[in-house]
């Protein structure tokens, strides 16, 4: 027992280190898994509310570059309502009916801190639970996807981007009906790959890849990128293709986070058909 | 003691303030980084308990992880630089680190930027193979390390001679 005693108070600081070294392993671990990455994350208190008060001082800066891009969207809005037969001229009239059936809600947010030089690159949104903003929603500027959200604290989210090496999202070409899985694989901001397209699918560079629609988080065809140029994989059956994305990466300021009603009753009808 | 104390935990926010406000967006050529925080590992009192220094460079390394979301990368290499620092110290110092009359505000040039390269490139190296986490990635990793690490030694040469006592 002594010489137990005597061990531990002669080694303390080395234990100190194995125990303290096995702590943050042990997160870094979790870290790189899809689900469990939920322990360390700038959704707290102190964490985002930083962010918060250097993005509001960065958002001066921005703010011309923003107030352009609303003001297209918001003519490219008006002009499709225009084109539907829609009276655009008293938008007070359009009111939402939370009632009615309408299966994909868009919140806005706006991103307080942006990665996207490391591998697992992660985004902090403003708005949290209290917005009932929730895991697994997805995340799109007018330009295109941006990612996943991940975890959601009171008041503020944190959003797995698509430039994640964890981060594998349902895609397909625009003009047909061609699936693929988007992934990343690390070399540039601004490019991403899609993965497991067939060998027939007929691809041509500058095509446009939209989202699939296959899982309950983003609705088919919101916008991901063009088709920079691809070549078949080791087995010759499938594609690689590099996608140059629409969204500047390095550069987001507000999204629109997409809320899925009927995510609950998929997801319920899915696990009792897998039973 | 009291006044080594104060000046430790204003230097412990303000570095952490200044990493993540400033040099996290830096970001030279799109992926360069300096990590100059750990100018805390490297100044603190030697004369301090070995193991109060273990717990604040992991607290440490888990704040900037908290603002990073890296889970525990810089805890872990914080606190590897912080165990191997008295052997450092005493490879790059010799006598004057033995014999505990070890200043480092007016430690000979030479000596003082071999320790600083030795424990920013462990420090480096720690980080970005546990952020990075995948054998594929050796030379993103390898990169990463040499040209932030050049960037880091330089950031953190230039600040300690600022802000270096005088005579």
């Amino acid at each position: 027992m002594q010489q137990i005693l005597n061990f531990l108070i002669r080694y303390r600081n080395t234990l100190l280190f194995i125990v303290l070294s096995c702590i943050a392993i042990g997160l870094t671990i979790q870290s790189h898994s899809y689900h469990k990455s939920k322990f360390i994350s700038s959704t707290n208190f102190f964490t985002g509310g930083l962010f918060s008060i250097t993005r509001n001082i960065d958002n001066y800066f921005n703010l011309k570059a923003y107030n352009n891009r609303l003001l297209i969207e918001n003519t490219r809005l008006k002009n499709t309502l225009y084109q539907k037969g829609i009276d655009t001229t008293d938008i007070s009239k359009f009111t939402l009916d939370s009632t009615n059936t309408i299966q994909y809600h868009y919140k806005p947010a706006l991103v307080i801190n942006n990665d996207y030089h490391k591998t697992n690159n992660f985004i902090t949104l403003n708005k949290g639970s209290k917005d009932s903003i929730a895991t697994d929603m997805g995340v799109i500027t007018d330009l295109g996807i941006i990612g996943i959200v991940q975890k959601a604290s009171t008041n503020y989210s944190r959003v797995i981007s698509i430039l994640n090496k964890n981060s594998r999202i349902n895609a397909k070409l625009k003009k047909t009906e061609h699936f693929g899985s988007l992934v990343w694989n690390t070399k540039s901001p601004n490019v991403v790959q899609l993965i497991d397209i067939p060998r027939l699918a007929p691809l041509k560079i500058g095509d446009t890849i939209v989202t699939g629609g296959r899982s309950t988080i983003f609705p088919k065809g919101i916008l991901i990128g063009t088709i920079k140029d691809f070549q078949l994989d080791s087995n010759e059956s499938y594609y690689t293709v590099n996608i140059e994305l629409f969204n500047d990466m390095t550069n987001i300021g507000f999204v629109n986070v997409i809320e899925n009603k009927n995510a609950l009753e998929i997801k319920a009808l899915e696990k009792q058909t897998n039973e | 003691m009291n006044n080594s104390t104060t000046l430790n935990i204003v230097r412990f926010i303000s570095l952490v303030l200044i990493q993540v406000i400033i040099f996290n967006k830096i970001l030279l050529l799109g992926y360069i980084n300096p990590y100059p925080y750990i100018i805390f590992i490297l100044l603190f009192p030697i004369k301090n308990q070995p193991w109060v220094f273990l717990i604040l460079s992991f607290l440490l390394g888990l704040t900037l992880d908290l603002f990073g979301n890296s889970g525990g990368s810089h805890a872990a290499a914080c606190l590897l630089i912080a165990y191997l620092r008295p052997f450092i110290l005493e490879n790059c110092f010799g006598l004057n680190y033995i014999h505990q009359n070890l200043k480092l505000n007016n430690a000979p040039f030479k000596q003082l930027t071999i320790y600083v390269v030795l424990m920013a490139l462990i420090h480096h190296l720690t980080l970005f193979s546990l952020e990075v986490f995948q054998l594929k990635y050796i030379n993103f990793i390898l990169s990463q390390t040499l040209f932030s690490g050049i960037f880091s030694i330089a950031t953190i040469l230039l600040s300690l001679s600022l802000f270096k006592k005088g005579n």
